[in-house]
């Protein structure tokens, strides 16, 4: 599971965070006021100041926040000027919006806050409809409204053309104010909760922020999305009463807690209003005591009343959002968050902990136990923590001094040493020697930090110190004069904060901390080496407002006070580990020495004391075997057999499943491999037969997706050739993976295969997200006698992937099919694969989730309209995609026993064709061309329900977060490269390009994204040998972009390549000189004349149909995804091919060689740089290949016994 | 670069080529050929010389067969310690093969014990194996096992079946990453004087900070005089499985890769030849 945040506000309303994989609470440095309340949504974390304002912080992440305004220019052509801003008076602005109506001048834009920035000035956009237009951009049309086209006609009156221009969002990861409304502000907010990012995926990053004010009324924040962070405005929500509270789900939820204690409970919430209709009451639970506080998860209510008792919340999901009873939990609790994945935290009334839900799960919403959340905060541990001794260095720029302090510092440095040992000693000699002489070079009148004036509120009265009292009475002395009375608390961290980012302070007028609560402070001045010291200093001068009564109750607490926990973040579920429990300070300093040993195990690998090992043992086998090879072993080796009961698709017609014994019979081959026999025995007519395959024939194992039965296939070359495995069916998933574990364990054996796979390895994917990994024989892009495809040895690793890249240094990335990113580890093994068959080290767990979709189907008749009556000739009103299948949401299974349900049946509206509102699109009858919108020819319509499942695996592959991707290439490199940082592009599953840094042998995951802008978004990428970067657009065209180096790793600009004439691309693979393309409709294109002057190529040349995807190496070798391939007893579906016959003269080849396949769904051939030996012959004519290889591709429809299932 | 797995296998192949004499006291009727015979390095003598036996049986008379014992330049061999361990403790010094004595008479009592049966040594195989776990899991591993398992450890070490033994011996060999080790490395280190037969003392494979314990760190505190000080030169050496790691290698790894199949790390420390 990705890391992820809890965030949590204490009782001095300091704002910390605690990471899922942390054992400490990180104070949020940039947070320059006490906080009252945080909601926190994945992406960003919302909070109520002690202002009483709104604030927002946008984690940053290596995507903009970029919003594209628009406008269009008008003109109309007339015979004196030509085309003119002269418009007729019945014509729309000369600048409007694409309608027309509104008008729409460049310099009518302005920016929304202070938060963000042009990213340049307005430009023509050159693009329409995929088709690059004339240099100015101007499209043209008969008259407004019309058709518009990229070519002037004769009868061309007017012409507009599209002007773009992006503002960034910039206040990254700082509380950044949300403007006031100027209109109908409402009274200060009280209470704040986002959630719904779970209605709807579209617009993406859509959020539903719901507030409360002290008047007790309700505010909907309208138009929250990526692009728009902040929002547009404030709607206010009528309401039965006054509102105390609110909570608002990840998904339709919406609860708050009213005044006299009852709950209203929102009804309506849905994908096409995120605000709902109207309210239902709910009584309280208990009738003594009303409720105070309410938090909502996805299927969850949990409830306070204002005993602190807590209440559970029975039979809600989201058709009953009411639910039906109350359940009393154990426990009493000032307040309960609801996290994701309905997981609940507390913060307990009698000791003001923070208390994590033990057990929750789907089955068990209301969990089990009460587990308190114990890690130190940051800082407690020693004042030597690294973070203090790093704002220490920042420190030292020194802005601001105060003589006074100076000398009082340095009038006592025992108390300086006593207070803070580690600090002393670890700071280094020359970060010393910095603190006492820079701040005295530094000119006077650098600008001062503004430090937010706290306005009282009850609030504030909590805010007080937690300095031990002994310390305060001993600071006790008068604080110095330049501190003005009105100075806040800052904590060490927002002083430090000041000057560890100095760009909001360093007196630019646009900083988003001015305004009417904000008053210039003077900051205390410090002119000191001891930070923590100073900041003692400050923070005790800055209380001075505040009682600092010594009978403080929270005073003298050991741990922290916490007010407000907020999960709406915090990523885990029940099977997540976390080392927040019983983690006293040192066991957690061995926990982290321990996570980071394990970290480093790489370097480990290369340790010299490995080394050593596997040195001395070769040695000792020279020595103590190899000249005794002829002595009779102590021990004889046997024949060793396992057996078992299977059932076997079997041969003959009807096809079927039969009972069989199954038999693995090994034994140590003449060169000391192992090697092994299988047998099958059936019965046939009363009499026993048999089949068998010899293990060092077989080329894979193929788990194979089938929703009831627990079934693997066979292959050998014949097999293959055939398109007819051996398909076998276990009784249990567990046998199955037994089976598979040692059938792989006994063909790796056999073939002398062992460990991690090579730099060169091939990798493919099935339909069912399966990893194979196979290592090219040298003569495998041998010309003109390769090694035939079908004989290639696939094996499996763990994991589950959609996609998998790779290149020559052996650099691989996968992206799952909920478009997370992962880096191969270097291992092997994973998933069913243990013990011998995988590596200890480098396997971890990997989930993925996906879809499945189902069809409800109805017909129109004249008297009631659309029903699920239909003809008898229809399909099923429940059906899969073609309608011949039954799919009824009862009865529809996930895809395999592996998956679980994580989500309900929801309606699908990403459709393409588009959908109405309920998700319907219309046809004339079934099957046709389906569209979002009803006609009178219609008759029949349909919508799609969508469910998500999960897994649940492990496997050699680290997650790369948080960006989703859709695509991705490495750079191919040649054999013997000596690049060191590879350049990785990839496509994020919105749509934008990125660029990764940072990736090596060594660090494959790469540091950190790099943005490459574009005016739409995009769908496919690659990258070639020498950083030719093709990509596809989502509109189906090519671009190229320019000017990609090592020194420029994003290129400077795209150029334009229009795509083969009514073809959509969709799919680009470069390898060294080579670029290939698949549209839309299966072909297959080569660039043609690509050259190192002219790399964008002339023309696209048709090479092939009936492709799926092609994959282009570092030789410039051609590998694809087939549709069909027909083989002597059936059909495959999704095939791997090779393409013969490719050489440097002749790039294109000549025919396809058929590998692996059915069912096959990607293959990355891009790390098999190795030249194939050379054969000096007479130029053959491709016969001996073509004769003995006659399946052509078929173009037939009818699809039967494809093995995957697809 | 190698893989750890490697070295399992390395270690369980490990084979020692012997060559085994009658001692001639007990040279009957006629001349015994010598019997030559690669020995695995992870057995136990008593259960890998049925060959041996049958071959020096058929010069012997019936009624001067004793219990078999083995013997090297003397010193009577332990067929309870693993056979690579009593070649890197007595025979490593020898040139190959390892000439072994073989006796059918005058029974050591006081050095050996006993071994009339295979099955005296599947108990001491698997008591050395629930011995380990107790330090390495508190037993949890071995008591959750099946009467099955504990058969499966020993007749793949019994017939030699790398595969066998692993598929079930990897348990034994798992801990969880929160603790970053076992709770103690089952060890025993070997010499060949002193009056005790080995040491064997609770060692944990981190340190209370958290640190790697290196063999260095085991032998420091267990064995003082098997490090070289600084300057001095190297007395003893510090022999597994006929190599010697550096004393940087990770005992925790140690434990995991280079144990014997009793799960036990045997370390042999034993002088430097004066050669």
């Amino acid at each position: 599971m990705p890391i992820s945040l809890l965030w949590a506000v204490d009782v001095h309303g300091r704002v910390y965070s605690l990471s899922t994989a942390g054992q400490q609470w990180d104070q949020c440095r940039n947070a320059q006021m006490e906080f009252k309340r945080v909601t926190a949504a994945q992406q960003c974390c919302w909070g109520i100041a002690c202002d009483n304002s709104i604030y927002l912080n946008v984690h940053a992440s290596d995507l903009p926040v970029r919003y594209q305004e628009e406008t269009y220019e008008n003109q109309r052509w007339n015979p004196v000027d030509g085309f003119s801003e002269r418009l007729l008076p019945s014509d729309r602005w000369q600048w409007s919006d694409v309608s027309g109506l509104q008008h729409q001048p460049l310099d009518g834009f302005q920016l929304p806050s202070s938060s963000w920035e042009w990213e340049g000035d307005w430009f023509v956009d050159e693009n329409f409809e995929g088709e690059p237009t004339e240099r100015e951009g101007w499209t043209y049309a008969i008259d407004f409204p019309a058709n518009y086209t990229k070519d002037k006609k004769w009868n061309s009156c007017v012409r507009r053309r599209h002007w773009l221009r992006y503002r960034r969002y910039k206040a990254m990861d700082m509380w950044a104010k949300i403007p006031s409304q100027q209109t109908t502000l409402p009274d200060p907010f009280n209470d704040i909760s986002c959630g719904g990012w779970d209605i709807s995926e579209e617009p993406r990053g859509r959020l539903s922020l719901w507030a409360v004010s002290l008047q007790g009324k309700v505010w909907f924040r309208e138009g929250i999305y990526h692009h728009n962070p902040e929002g547009w405005s404030w709607e206010e929500v009528a309401l039965p009463g006054e509102v105390v509270q609110i909570s608002c789900g990840p998904g339709d939820l919406v609860w708050a807690v009213l005044w006299e204690g009852q709950f209203i409970v929102r009804e309506g919430i849905g994908r096409d209003c995120p605000k709902g209709s109207s309210w239902t009451m709910v009584d309280s639970p208990s009738p003594d005591a009303g409720a105070i506080h309410v938090t909502v998860g996805a299927n969850v209510v949990w409830a306070v009343t204002k005993d602190n008792k807590v209440w559970f919340r029975r039979g809600v999901n989201s058709h009953n959002p009411c639910g039906s009873g109350w359940i009393h939990m154990v426990g009493e609790m000032l307040m309960v968050n609801v996290g994701l994945n309905d997981q609940v935290w507390g913060i307990s009334s009698e000791d003001r902990a923070v208390y994590f839900r033990q057990g929750v799960t789907p089955s068990e919403l209301s969990g089990k136990t009460w587990k308190t959340i114990s890690v130190p905060r940051e800082g407690e541990r020693s004042h030597s923590s690294a973070s203090s001794l790093q704002s220490a260095g920042c420190f030292f720029t020194g802005e601001v001094r105060a003589p006074s302090v100076t000398s009082e510092a340095e009038s006592d440095p025992d108390r300086a040493l006593t207070e803070g040992p580690g600090l002393v000693c670890s700071v280094a000699p020359e970060s010393l020697v910095d603190a006492t002489t820079n701040p005295s070079d530094l000119p006077l009148d650098t600008p001062k930090p503004r430090i937010p004036k706290v306005t009282s509120d009850s609030f504030i009265s909590e805010l007080v110190s937690d300095r031990e009292p002994g310390k305060i009475s001993k600071e006790a002395q008068p604080p110095p004069a330049s501190v003005p009375e009105e100075e806040a608390v800052p904590s060490e961290e927002s002083l430090t904060e000041v000057v560890l980012s100095p760009s909001p302070h360093s007196g630019a007028p646009s900083s988003q901390w001015s305004n009417v609560d904000l008053e210039e402070g003077q900051a205390p001045q410090i002119q000191s080496s001891l930070v923590a010291e100073s900041a003692d200093t400050c923070s005790l001068s800055s209380v001075v407002t505040y009682t600092l009564a010594m009978e403080d109750p929270y005073t003298n607490d050991e741990h922290p006070l916490w007010a407000w926990v907020s999960a709406g973040a915090c990523n885990v579920d029940c099977h997540s580990q976390l080392n927040w429990f019983n983690c006293s300070l040192n066991t957690s300093s061995l926990l982290q020495s321990v996570q980071s040993m394990s970290l480093s195990v790489t370097p480990a690998q290369t340790a010299a004391w490995r080394k050593q090992i596997f040195e001395q043992l070769n040695e000792r086998t020279k020595r103590e075997i190899d000249n005794f090879r002829h002595y009779e072993q102590a021990v004889e080796q046997s024949v060793w057999v396992k057996k078992g009961t299977m059932q076997w698709w079997r041969d003959w017609k009807p096809h079927k499943w039969i009972d069989v014994q199954f038999a693995l019979e090994q034994f140590s081959g003449p060169d000391g491999n192992k090697d092994g026999i299988l047998f099958i025995y059936y019965n046939l007519y009363e009499e026993k037969k048999y089949l068998h395959a010899f293990i060092n024939e077989v080329t894979i194992l193929v788990p194979v997706l089938n929703d009831s039965k627990h079934t693997f296939a066979v292959y050998t070359p014949e097999r293959t050739k055939q398109r007819w495995p051996i398909r076998l069916a276990a009784a249990t998933e567990l046998e199955m993976h037994d089976w598979l574990a040692l059938l792989s364990v006994s063909c790796c054996d056999s073939r002398g295969i062992h460990g991690a796979p090579s730099k060169q390895a091939i990798w493919s994917i099935t339909c069912k997200g399966d990893i194979f990994m196979s290592e090219p024989s040298p003569a495998l892009e041998a010309v003109p006698y390769p090694t035939p495809c079908d004989q290639m040895f696939w094996r499996q690793v763990g994991g589950h992937l959609r996609t998998v890249e790779c290149n020559s240094v052996g650099i691989v990335w996968g992206i799952g099919y909920d478009h997370t990113a992962w880096a191969y580890t270097g291992g092997y093994g994973g998933g069913f694969l243990q013990g011998l068959a995988s590596s200890t080290d480098n396997i971890y767990t990997q989930t993925d989730v996906k879809s499945v979709f189902i069809y409800e189907n109805q017909r129109w008749n004249p008297v009631t309209g659309y029903t699920s009556r239909g003809l008898p000739t229809d399909r099923y009103m429940w059906s899969d995609a073609s309608g011949l299948h039954e799919c009824t949401k009862t009865n529809t299974k996930p895809p395999s026993p592996q998956w679980t349900w994580v989500s309900d049946w929801a309606i699908d509206y990403s459709v393409s064709g588009g959908t109405d509102k309920e998700g319907w699109q219309y046809a004339a009858d079934f099957p046709a061309s389906y569209h979002g919108y009803k006609t009178m020819k219609d008759f029949v319509r349909r919508r799609r329900w969508a469910r998500k499942c999960k897994l649940t695996t492990t496997g050699p592959w680290q997650e790369i977060p948080p960006i989703p991707l859709s695509d991705v290439s490495i750079l191919p490199c040649a054999a013997q490269s000596s690049v060191e940082v590879v350049p990785l592009w990839a496509i994020s599953n919105k749509g934008d390009v990125l660029c990764r840094l940072g990736v090596t042998a060594l660090t494959p995951a790469g540091s950190s994204w790099l943005h490459v802008g574009t005016d739409q978004p995009f769908k496919s990428v690659s990258i070639g040998a020498v950083s030719q970067v093709w990509a596809i657009a989502r509109d189906g065209s090519a671009f190229y972009r320019g000017a990609v180096s090592s020194e420029n790793p994003a290129g400077d600009s795209w150029y334009h390549i229009p795509s083969p004439a009514k073809q959509k691309l969709k799919q680009v693979s470069v390898g060294r000189t080579s670029v290939y393309a698949v549209d839309e409709n299966g072909n297959l294109w080569y660039r043609q004349s690509v050259a190192p002057s002219y790399p964008q190529g002339s023309f696209w040349e048709h090479i092939s149909n009936n492709v799926r995807k092609v994959s282009v190496g570092p030789l410039d070798q051609v590998w694809i995804i087939a549709d069909k391939v027909q083989g002597s007893h059936s059909l495959s579906c999704g095939t791997v091919c090779h393409r013969l016959g490719v050489q440097p003269t002749e790039p294109k080849g000549h025919t396809w060689d058929y590998g692996i396949g059915g069912g096959w769904d990607h293959i990355t051939v891009r790390g098999n740089a190795m030249d194939p030996p050379r054969f000096r012959m007479p130029p053959l004519t491709n016969s001996s290949f073509s004769a003995n290889r006659s399946p052509e591709t078929v173009r037939s429809t009818e699809v039967n016994g494809n093995a995957m299932g697809c | 670069m190698a893989d750890d797995k490697d070295v399992l296998r390395d270690v369980w192949y490990g084979r020692i080529p012997a060559c085994f004499t009658l001692h001639q006291d007990e040279v009957t009727e006629r001349e015994a050929e010598p019997y030559y015979l690669l020995l695995p390095r992870v057995s136990y003598l008593t259960l890998v010389t049925d060959k041996v036996k049958k071959h020096f049986l058929k010069v012997m008379r019936a009624e001067d067969v004793e219990e078999m014992w083995f013997e090297y330049e003397g010193t009577p061999l332990k067929w309870h310690y693993p056979i690579g361990v009593l070649f890197d403790l007595h025979g490593s010094n020898s040139i190959l093969p390892w000439s072994i004595t073989v006796h059918f008479k005058n029974f050591p009592e006081r050095d050996l014990l006993h071994c009339l049966s295979n099955s005296v040594i599947e108990a001491h195989f698997m008591s050395s194996i629930k011995e380990a776990d107790a330090l390495k899991h508190k037993s949890q591993v071995v008591n959750d096992m099946q009467k099955k398992d504990h058969k499966q450890l020993w007749m793949g070490l019994q017939n030699d079946k790398f595969d066998q033994f692993w598929a079930i011996n990897r348990k034994l060999m798992e801990y969880s990453t929160e603790d970053g080790g076992f709770r103690y490395i089952p060890f025993r280190i070997y010499q060949t004087t002193g009056e005790r037969p080995f040491i064997q003392k609770l060692f944990r494979p981190l340190s209370a900070e958290g640190a790697v314990h290196t063999l260095g760190d085991l032998l420091r505190e267990m064995y003082p005089a098997a490090v070289p000080q600084e300057g001095e030169e190297k007395r003893l050496l510090v022999v597994i499985h006929g190599i010697e790691p550096l004393l940087e290698t990770p005992v925790q790894w140690l434990s995991e890769h280079l144990s014997h199949p009793d799960n036990f790390l045997h370390i042999c420390v034993v002088p430097t030849p004066s050669d």
